[in-house]
């Protein structure tokens, strides 16, 4: 039997807490040297992070950014090591554009302007629904701006897919479904195979509205590298999304030839793609055709991505409950009804965070035209490198490359890891 | 997609065929079955066309002549009269060489990262993000030929090497010379050797017909394996199936007794002994590399272009494999752990009995995608010289014969099949681990 002598009757002060557990100390105490291996850990890491800066720094910073040629950085610096930032200043604009002309710079620069509006509607669902429209009208904008040309080029483009809808529209309750969706491509491929030309030619020679025409092979640069991307991004999800359904589908020819083509694609580097862009493409395609290098480069590279987002869209088609696919068919609609309403906006909502990290990969990955020939960022780190003035600039070059595609490709993930945290709080 | 029908009662008409789910399917597969051979036809046709025009053919047997060029790092015997399919096959092992060795340390790296970046240590947890995202950023091919640069710019010469005062010196115990042109290792050599297996050889050649010290040349068979070292596989693998017997009579024992009799000297010795008699008695030793006029000699000499990239492969697919390993660890929930520990098990037994077979399942089949990834991605040797199956097919055989469509098609068939094979062996270690749901 315990007696109990002693009973509190009043709340004693609240006490500080020990002063090695708050502030400071105490985090430095419980983040870094909880335990003697952590302790040896910290101290390792803080030595490397000394070592780095110490002979980066000095390096980096460095009063070299007048400098017109390596002899004078090395002048200027006298005997030092360090950075030789002239070749940057001198180069940074080539090195974003390529060859494209100067005084056309402001084209460029639109045309990613407009892109970013037209992404922007797609990317963050907040923003007013109408700017879709310009979404739509921009893929015919984007080639146009940055080849220049007639602008009847891209009317005539767009026009044929407005005949199309309006043959579809005027058909089908004339003579029925069926007919309707066939007249829906032919007529426009009617349009563009054989009217359009002469069409255009007409009106520009009635209304010359034209833009001074830009070169493929003036193409470089970042430039180079964010076209290609983007359009192979762009065209890649359309087919990316009719492949995976194909691979979904229960036909056996169609899930063949899907599958085939996927798992061809995959399972091939993409530089033996670009080889196939640079050598065959030419050659497999009707005598007399003549795509020219960035248009054939671009056909490959969406050829790979569509692969890879196939795969991106299967996920997310595998990812929806099954009871949606069944809730669909239970309310009579068919097959296209279906996917277009109930499985694809949530299929590809639920893709997209794949969808930005296939756009990333193939972004980075267009550094690999350089291989064959095109001037890309690398490629021109090394045509800049074969001018007399620079010979010899290495880390500058590829230091202000990797900073470039870190920026873009580093905001980018984080972008799709925003999106991932706000769409596991939604239903899926 | 099924749906319910009729049962046929009207005769079939041609409109069934679209109108009619039944017919349908047949319908649509038919139509696109004709299209694609139709697309196909058109391809090969023009490309025949093409071809005709400017005078060329499909044909492979360009593949038998002479290849006249020289390969700079290789495995097996080459020179430039042999045949193209022999720079093929040369470059062939050299994509697999890098690629398994860049699997290595990829590996090896990446779980490293991956547990590091889980760390409670502040520091070293943001440093290994820091790494991640660096890696992950930035293309490869900038990796490859940044690391390139500085093997290039920043090793020393051979000639540095030389002199009373040398301005750079060889490490661990003047073994290993870290080089601008590459690498030099010691290199492993047999003093009673047993000499080489020629395989597949071709008795009437001039190469196998033995030489005045009664050996055969390098050249004889499609290539020569190092009997010692077949030896020492042959032994390794017999002691490490006794070792495993042994382990199996310990798992019986306790299953009977309870009791686990130690046995880990037992097995050590059996691994070990016999090994260490095997090099012992066939005079085992280092083959140092040794300055000899304005290069080393002797040892194994690895390139810098294979080092380069064999670095950055393995650090740019670390980073990927870093995500992977930190992601099937987060993906054990901590009720494993706590119920593991509630049935009295022991933390390291916790970890190779609880979590680490469930994690492996989240890890591995992405952990074998990024290995793909990495074989794919050492085509880009040819951005740095190394002469790999794309730098020699693709490369210098197709810019010399001009039969570019004949070599893509290979190119395409070898990287086909590597990636075909390691996804076989994917889906079937995915159907041996699935759990197995409703």
């Amino acid at each position: 039997m315990v007696d109990i002598h002693f009973v509190r009757k009043s709340m004693i002060e609240e006490q500080e807490p020990p002063a090695a557990t708050t502030g400071v100390a105490g985090w430095i105490r419980e983040n870094l040297f909880s335990s003697p291996l952590n302790a040896v850990l910290s101290i390792l890491s803080i030595g490397f992070i000394v070592y780095v800066l110490s002979a980066l720094l000095p390096w980096a910073i460095s009063p070299t950014w007048a400098a017109t040629s390596l002899g004078e950085c090395r002048e200027i610096l006298a005997g030092h090591e360090g950075a030789c930032w002239g070749v940057i200043r001198e180069r940074w604009l080539q090195l974003l554009f390529g060859f494209y002309p100067k005084e056309l710079y402001w084209r460029v620069v639109l045309d990613f302007a407009l892109l970013i509006v037209a992404v922007a509607p797609v990317l963050f669902t907040g923003l007013p629904r109408k700017m879709l429209y310009f979404s739509a009208i921009y893929p015919f904008l984007m080639p146009w701006l940055l080849w220049g040309g007639s602008v009847w080029n891209p009317i005539a483009a767009a026009l044929g897919f407005v005949l199309g809808y309006f043959a579809h529209k005027l058909a089908k309750p004339a003579l029925g479904g069926l007919a309707a969706v066939i007249l829906a491509f032919v007529v426009p491929i009617i349009w563009w195979m054989v009217l359009s030309g002469p069409v255009v030619d007409a009106l520009g020679s009635v209304l010359p509205l034209a833009m001074e025409t830009v070169q493929s092979r003036n193409f470089g640069g970042f430039m180079l590298s964010i076209t290609i991307g983007v359009v192979a991004i762009a065209i890649s999800l359309p087919i990316g999304i009719l492949l995976a359904l194909g691979r979904q589908s229960n036909l056996f020819i169609v899930r063949s030839l899907s599958v085939g083509f996927i798992e061809f694609i995959r399972g091939v580097p993409l530089i033996t793609l670009l080889f196939v862009a640079s050598t065959l493409l030419n050659i497999f395609m009707p005598p007399g055709t003549d795509f020219d290098i960035i248009l054939r480069v671009i056909i490959m590279v969406t050829l790979f991505a569509s692969a890879y987002m196939a795969e991106v869209v299967r996920g997310g088609l595998a990812a929806l409950p099954k009871g949606q696919y069944e809730a669909a068919d239970a309310l009579g609609l068919d097959f296209w009804m279906s996917q277009r309403l109930i499985i694809m906006p949530q299929a590809l909502k639920i893709s997209i965070p794949g969808i930005v990290s296939t756009f990333i990969g193939v972004f980075k990955d267009t550094t690999l035209v350089s291989i064959i020939g095109l001037l890309d960022p690398i490629g021109l780190s090394t045509s800049i490198r074969a001018d007399q003035a620079w010979n010899g600039v290495v880390w500058e070059l590829y230091g202000f490359i990797a900073l470039m595609f870190f920026i873009f490709c580093f905001s980018m993930s984080r972008y799709s890891m925003f999106l991932e945290r706000k769409l596991q709080t939604g239903h899926r | 997609m099924t749906s319910l029908t009729d049962p046929p009662k009207e005769s079939f008409r041609l409109g069934m065929l679209i109108y009619d789910t039944r017919y349908r399917s047949l319908t649509i597969q038919v139509v696109a079955l004709i299209g694609f051979m139709i697309f196909a036809a058109w391809l090969i046709n023009n490309t025949l066309y093409n071809l005709a025009e400017q005078g060329k053919n499909v044909a492979f047997g360009f593949l038998s002549d002479p290849a006249g060029y020289d390969i700079n790092q290789r495995l097996l015997d080459y020179n430039s009269q042999s045949t193209h399919w022999r720079a093929a096959f040369i470059g062939l092992l050299n994509t697999l060489l890098v690629a398994f060795l860049g699997c290595v340390t990829a590996t090896i790296i990446g779980v490293f990262v991956g547990v590091l970046r889980l760390s409670n240590n502040w520091l070293i947890a943001r440093l290994m993000t820091v790494y991640v995202e660096m890696f992950r950023n930035v293309p490869v091919l900038l990796w490859i030929v940044f690391t390139m640069a500085i093997m290039i710019e920043t090793l020393p010469a051979p000639r540095d090497f030389r002199g009373e005062s040398p301005d750079a010196s060889m490490v661990l115990f003047d073994s290993v010379a870290f080089t601008n042109r590459g690498v030099y290792i010691p290199e492993a050599l047999f003093s009673n050797g047993l000499g080489d297996l020629a395989v597949l050889p071709d008795r009437e050649s001039a190469a196998c017909q033995p030489g005045e010290d009664g050996a055969v040349s390098d050249a004889c068979g499609v290539f020569q394996i190092s009997l010692d070292l077949l030896l020492i596989v042959v032994v390794l693998g017999g002691s490490l199936f006794v070792s495993g017997l042994i382990r199996k009579r310990a798992d019986r024992i306790q299953n009977d007794t309870g009791e686990r009799p130690t046995t880990w000297y037992l097995r050590l010795g059996v691994v070990l002994v016999p090994t260490i008699a095997v090099l012992a008695v066939l005079g085992f030793h280092l083959g140092y590399p040794e300055l000899k006029g304005f290069n080393f000699q002797g040892g194994t000499y690895l390139r810098n272009s294979l080092i380069a990239l064999w670095l950055a492969l393995s650090l740019y697919t670390a980073a990927f494999i870093a995500e992977i390993v930190r992601a099937g660890i987060l993906a054990i929930s901590s009720g494993q752990t706590e119920a593991a520990a509630a049935l009295g098990l022991r933390s390291n037994r916790i970890m190779s009995l609880v979590i680490l077979p469930q994690a492996l399942r989240v890890i591995i089949p992405p952990l074998i995608s990024n290995y793909l990834n990495l074989t794919k991605n050492s085509s880009l040797a040819i951005a740095v010289g190394y002469m790999d199956i794309t730098g020699t097919l693709g490369g210098i055989t197709m810019n010399q014969t001009g039969r570019e469509l004949e070599c893509v098609l290979l190119l395409m068939l070898v990287y086909l099949t590597i990636s075909l094979s390691i996804s076989a062996v994917m889906n079937w270690y995915n159907d041996r681990v699935k759990l197995v749901e409703r």
